[in-house]
C-alpha cells in the first residue's frame, strides 16, 4: 500500500512550510486576543489629564486627586519643611533622585516645579500600598529622628517630604513624580508634561 | 403530488412577500470620504444631538478616523465644553424628554445598523405637512412620527400628492411636493442630508473600513496556507490507492 | 548511545503518562477508510469552532457585563472601545452561526451513510445530546447582548414552557426568576452559558470520541472495513489517521477559515441573518419588534412550532421534532448503510426531506402569513413522515448489493476533465477578427449543448434515485 521511493525531502520541507506558515498565523491571531486584555479606550479616557485648583489650599495641606485611578498627591510644603529636607539627605537612599521617576522639571533637590508645591503619585515603590502622611515630628512610633514625611503600613518603607525613601527600607526608589504642568498660578494639570521652551 | 410540491415551492415566494413596504430612496455611502463624514458629523451636532445622543462614540475616535485634529473636532463638531474623550451625550436629560415627547429619543449610536441607510435617508426626506397631527407634520416612511422635522428650515415644507384612487379606499401618497421653499436647494439638501446619513453609518460601525482593509491581507494569507495545505496534503496521498 | 535531553524528558512523562499510546491508539495507529469524502471535514470543523467559541467567548467575559442596565451597552463596549473587541465578538457570533452549519452538515452526512446504524447507535445519541446542549447554548448566548431581539425571543421561548399542563406556568417563572424575562434572567442565563453548558459540551464531545474510536469510522459505502484485515491485523481499507487525515483535514481548515474570514471581515451579520437588525435596538419590555424571528438555525423548529394551531401541540411537535432525530437508529431498518446501496424509495424521501428542512428554515424567518402556515403544515407532515415511515420503507424497499471492500469514486481533481468538457459543450466559441487585425476567440452559448447536458444531468438524477 504504501509507496517505496517516498520523496522525503519534498514531504519535510511542505510539512515545515506549513509549520511555519501556521505558526505566523497563529501568532498574528495571537496580537489581537492579547491586545484586547489592555486598556481600552475608556480606561484612555478614565487616564487623561486633570486639572487642579490649588489657590485654596492651605500650608502644610495634603490633597488626593485620582488620575488613572492612582492616588496623586499634592502637597503644599511649610518653609519649616522645606528645611527638613536637606538636614535628612544623608540618610537616603536616592538623594539626587537619579534612580528614581520623575520629569525633567522635577529632578531637583525638593523634587518639585515651585518648591513649595509637591506633587507625587502616592503609591509606594516596593508592591504599590499608598503610604500615609506623617508630618509630625519625631513621633513614638517612628522614633526620635523622623522629620515628617510618608510612611507606608504595609511593609514599613519610609520617604521624607519629598517623597525620598530611605536607606534600610524594602522600597527601591523614591516616589514617582508624574508628568505636571501650571496652567495659571494657582492651575496645574496632572498629566502633562511642561512644554519645553527652547 | 411531485408536481403540487413544485407548483408550492413556486408560489411560496409570492405568499410570504406580499406585505412589502414602501420604496425606500437610495443613500450614497462612501465611509473613506471624510468630508462628506465631517459634514455630515456637524449637521449632526446642530440639528440631532440637541435631544438625541450617540452616546458609543467618542470625540476621540472621530479625530482618529476623520483624520482631524483633536483642536479641530473640538472647535468644528463637539458642542461647547465637550472634551476630548467625551462620548456624544445629548444636551437633553431623559426626565425632561419624557415630560416633552412622551418617550426618550433614542440613542442614535446604532440606528444605521437597525434601520439601514436607505431608511434613514428616506426618513430624514420624507417629512410633510399634515395638520392633523400633533406635530403638525406626518412621514411617508414612519407613520404618526413622534419627531418634528428639524430639518424643515433647510428644506422647506412639504406636502403630499395623492394617487387617483377609488372613492372609499386608502389615500397612497404618490409623491411629496415643496410648497414653501427652504434656505437650501433639493440638491443641497439632497447633499446635506445624505452626509448626515454617511456619518451615521460609521458611526453605526466606526471600524468598518479597517475591517475590510485588514481583510483583504488575512484573506491573501489564508489562500497560501490552503495552497501549502493541499500540496502536503496531495504529496502524502500519493501513498494512497 | 546517550538519550539526548529531549528524549529523557519524553522518557520521564512516558513512565508516568502513556502519552505515545494515546498518540497511536487516536492518531498514528487509528486507522480510518481511505474513501472519505468531503463530508467528512465537518467532524474535524465542528471541534474548530468549539475551540473558536471557546477563546473568543473566554475573551469577551472580560468585558461583558450580565447586567440589564449595562450589558448592551458593554457589548458596544466591547466593538468599540477595546482593542480588536469588534474582532473578537464578531468571531463568536459568526462562529456561533457557522457551529450550526457545520453540525447540520455533519448530522446529514450521518444521515445519508448510515453512520448511526449498528454499531454506532451511541455515537449518534451522544451526538445529538451535543446538538440539544448547542442549542441551549445559542439560545441563552443570544439573550447576553440584551437587544430587542434577545429580549423578545427568549421571552417566546420561555412562555413555550407555560404550555405544558398543570406545572407550565410554575416552570416559566422558574426558569426565568421573574414575571418577565428581566435581570435575573439574564445573570443567570450568563452562568448556564458561559460555564454551565459549555463543561457538559465538552464532557460530550470525549464521549462522542471516545465511542467513534471504539467502533471506528463508518464511510461512504458503509462497510465495516475491520472486517477485512491483512496479515499484519490492519484493516485492508483504512489508512493511519494521521498523517493522512490530518493533513487532509486541515485543507478543510484552511477551505473553511477562508469562508468564516470572508465573513468576519466582508459581512459580519450577514444581512441580518447572523446578528438581526432589531437586535441593534436595545431591549424594551414595553415595545415588541414587529416581526420577531429567531436567528436561522432555530428557524425550521419554530416553523414546526407555529405551523401547529394549539400552544401545548406546537411544543409537543417542536420537542418531536428533535425526539425523533434521537430514535433515528431505531427507526431506520434498512440492511445496508450507505444512501449508495439502499433502494429508490429511500432516496426520494431523502430528498423530500432534505427540501422540507430548508423550506421550514425559510418559513420560520418569515411572517406568519395564511400561505406560509398551510407551507409550513406540509413541510412539518414530511419532515415527521420521513421519520416515522422510516420502519415501514426501508423494511419493504429492495437495496442494491453492497460490495466487499470500498469503491473508488473519483476525487474533486480527478473530475476535472470532465467538467472542463462539460463546459466545453455548453459553449460554442468562434474566432472573429477585428478591424485592427487581431484574432480574438468569441465565447457563446451554445443552447443545443445546454439542453444536451441538462437532459443528461436529469437522467442521471433520475437514474440515480431509482
Amino acid at each position: 500500500m504504501i509507496h517505496e521511493d517516498v520523496n522525503t525531502s519534498k514531504r519535510q520541507f511542505l510539512t515545515t512550510a506549513l509549520s511555519v506558515v501556521g505558526a505566523v498565523g497563529a501568532g498574528y491571531l495571537a496580537v489581537p486576543f492579547l491586545s484586547q486584555m489592555q486598556p481600552s479606550a475608556k480606561a484612555m479616557a478614565a487616564g487623561a489629564p486633570v486639572e487642579v485648583d490649588i489657590s485654596k489650599m492651605e500650608e502644610g495641606q495634603l490633597l488626593r486627586v485620582a488620575w488613572r485611578g492612582k492616588p496623586v498627591w499634592i502637597l503644599n510644603r511649610t518653609p519649616e519643611a522645606l528645611k527638613t529636607l536637606s538636614a535628612v539627605e544623608s540618610q537616603l537612599a536616592d538623594p539626587s533622585s537619579d534612580e528614581s521617576v520623575q520629569p525633567t522639571s522635577s529632578k531637583n533637590a525638593v523634587r518639585s516645579i515651585k518648591p513649595e508645591v509637591f506633587i507625587a503619585v502616592g503609591l509606594c515603590t516596593h508592591l504599590g500600598c499608598s503610604p500615609t502622611f506623617r508630618p509630625e515630628i519625631a513621633p513614638h512610633d517612628l522614633g526620635a529622628d523622623w522629620q515628617g514625611g510618608f510612611f507606608c503600613p504595609c511593609h514599613g518603607s519610609k520617604f521624607d517630604l519629598a517623597g525620598r525613601v530611605y536607606r534600610g527600607v524594602p522600597a527601591p526608589t523614591n516616589l514617582d513624580v508624574p508628568p505636571y504642568r501650571y496652567i495659571t498660578d494657582t492651575q496645574i494639570i496632572i498629566g502633562e508634561e511642561e512644554e519645553k521652551t527652547a | 403530488m411531485k408536481k403540487f410540491i413544485i407548483l408550492l415551492l413556486l408560489l411560496l415566494p409570492l405568499s410570504v412577500f406580499a406585505s412589502e413596504s414602501v420604496h425606500l430612496q437610495d443613500a450614497d455611502i462612501d465611509l473613506s470620504d471624510n468630508a462628506s463624514l465631517e459634514r455630515g458629523a456637524k449637521t449632526f451636532v446642530t440639528y440631532c444631538l440637541g435631544c438625541h445622543s450617540a452616546k458609543h462614540i467618542r470625540y476621540k475616535r472621530i479625530a482618529i478616523d476623520l483624520k482631524i485634529s483633536d483642536e479641530e473636532v473640538l472647535k468644528e463638531i463637539a458642542p461647547v465644553g465637550a472634551a476630548i474623550y467625551d462620548q456624544m451625550h445629548s444636551a437633553m436629560n431623559g426626565h425632561d424628554a419624557n415630560k416633552w415627547f412622551g418617550t426618550e429619543p433614542p440613542d442614535l449610536s446604532l440606528i444605521a445598523r437597525s434601520r439601514g441607510a436607505d431608511w434613514l435617508y428616506s426618513y430624514l426626506k420624507g417629512f410633510y405637512v399634515d395638520k392633523s397631527k400633533p406635530l403638525g407634520v406626518n412621514n411617508v416612511v414612519f407613520e404618526d412620527v413622534g419627531m418634528p422635522n428639524m430639518l424643515w428650515q433647510l428644506q422647506g415644507l412639504q406636502t403630499p400628492v395623492y394617487k387617483n384612487t377609488a372613492e372609499g379606499e386608502a389615500k397612497v401618497i404618490e409623491k411629496l411636493e415643496i410648497e414653501q421653499p427652504g434656505t437650501m436647494s433639493p440638491e443641497e439638501f439632497d447633499k446635506t442630508v445624505n452626509d448626515l446619513v454617511n456619518f451615521l453609518v460609521y458611526v453605526g460601525e466606526p471600524v468598518q473600513l479597517e475591517r475590510e482593509r485588514l481583510g483583504k491581507y488575512v484573506l491573501f494569507f489564508l489562500a497560501m496556507f490552503l495552497v501549502i495545505a493541499y500540496l502536503l496534503k496531495k504529496e502524502y496521498w500519493k501513498d494512497i490507492h | 548511545m546517550k538519550p539526548t535531553r529531549i528524549e529523557a524528558c519524553c522518557n520521564w512523562v512516558e513512565k508516568r503518562f502513556p502519552m505515545s499510546k494515546l498518540w497511536n491508539d487516536h492518531m498514528a495507529q487509528y486507522y480510518a477508510p481511505k474513501n472519505f469524502n468531503f463530508w467528512y471535514f465537518f467532524g474535524s470543523l465542528a471541534l474548530l469552532i468549539l475551540v473558536n467559541q471557546f477563546i473568543t467567548g473566554i475573551l469577551l467575559t472580560m468585558n461583558y457585563k450580565p447586567d440589564a442596565k449595562l450589558a448592551f451597552d458593554s457589548v458596544e463596549y466591547i466593538m468599540r472601545d477595546v482593542d480588536w473587541g469588534w474582532l473578537v465578538r464578531y468571531m463568536h457570533s459568526t462562529g456561533a452561526s457557522a457551529f450550526f452549519i457545520v453540525v447540520y452538515l455533519h448530522m446529514f452526512r450521518g444521515l445519508i451513510y448510515g453512520s448511526f446504524k449498528q454499531p454506532r447507535e451511541l455515537i449518534w445519541t451522544f451526538g445529538m445530546l451535543i446538538f440539544v446542549c448547542l442549542m441551549a447554548e445559542a439560545f441563552m448566548g443570544y439573550l447576553l447582548p440584551w437587544g430587542q431581539m434577545s429580549y423578545w425571543g427568549a421571552q417566546v421561548i420561555i412562555s413555550l414552557f407555560s404550555a405544558i399542563p398543570v406545572i407550565g406556568d410554575d416552570l416559566s417563572l422558574w426558569i426565568r426568576g421573574d414575571y418577565v424575562i428581566s435581570d435575573a434572567t439574564l445573570n443567570r442565563f450568563f452562568a448556564f452559558h458561559v460555564i454551565a453548558v459549555p463543561l457538559v459540551l465538552i464532557m460530550l464531545v470525549f464521549l462522542h470520541i471516545v465511542a467513534l474510536h471504539e467502533v471506528g469510522s463508518n464511510n461512504p459505502d458503509g462497510i465495516e472495513i475491520k472486517e477485512s484485515k491483512d496479515p499484519w491485523g490492519h484493516p485492508v481499507d483504512g489508512i493511519p489517521f494521521h498523517p493522512y487525515y490530518t493533513v487532509k483535514d486541515i485543507v478543510g481548515v484552511g477551505v473553511f477559515m477562508f469562508f468564516f474570514a470572508t465573513i468576519i471581515f466582508y459581512m459580519p451579520d450577514m444581512g441580518g441573518y447572523f446578528l438581526e437588525h432589531a437586535n441593534f435596538i436595545p431591549a424594551d419590555p414595553l415595545k415588541t419588534p414587529e416581526h420577531i424571528a429567531p436567528v436561522w438555525y432555530f428557524t425550521p423548529f419554530y416553523a414546526i412550532l407555529r405551523a401547529v394551531p394549539d400552544k401545548f401541540a406546537g411544543v409537543i411537535a417542536m420537542g418531536g421534532a428533535i425526539v425523533v432525530l434521537f430514535m433515528l437508529p431505531w427507526l431506520d431498518r434498512s440492511p445496508v448503510k450507505s444512501v449508495r446501496y439502499r433502494g429508490g424509495i429511500f432516496k426520494k424521501a431523502l430528498v423530500f426531506f432534505v427540501i422540507s428542512f430548508l423550506a421550514l428554515g425559510y418559513l420560520g424567518t418569515q411572517p406568519a402569513t395564511y400561505g406560509a402556515v398551510i407551507a409550513a403544515r406540509i413541510f412539518t407532515a414530511i419532515y415527521f413522515g420521513f421519520f416515522l415511515l422510516m420502519p415501514i420503507y426501508t423494511r419493504w424497499e429492495k437495496t442494491k448489493p453492497v460490495p466487499k471492500s470500498l469503491t473508488h469514486t473519483p476525487s474533486l481533481e480527478e473530475r476535472i476533465p470532465a467538467i472542463k468538457a462539460t463546459l466545453a459543450e455548453m459553449v460554442v466559441t468562434t474566432e472573429v477578427t477585428t478591424t485592427d487585425g487581431r484574432t480574438t476567440s468569441q465565447i457563446k452559448p451554445n443552447p443545443a449543448g445546454i439542453k444536451a447536458v441538462l437532459i443528461r444531468f436529469a437522467k442521471n438524477l433520475k437514474a440515480s434515485l431509482e
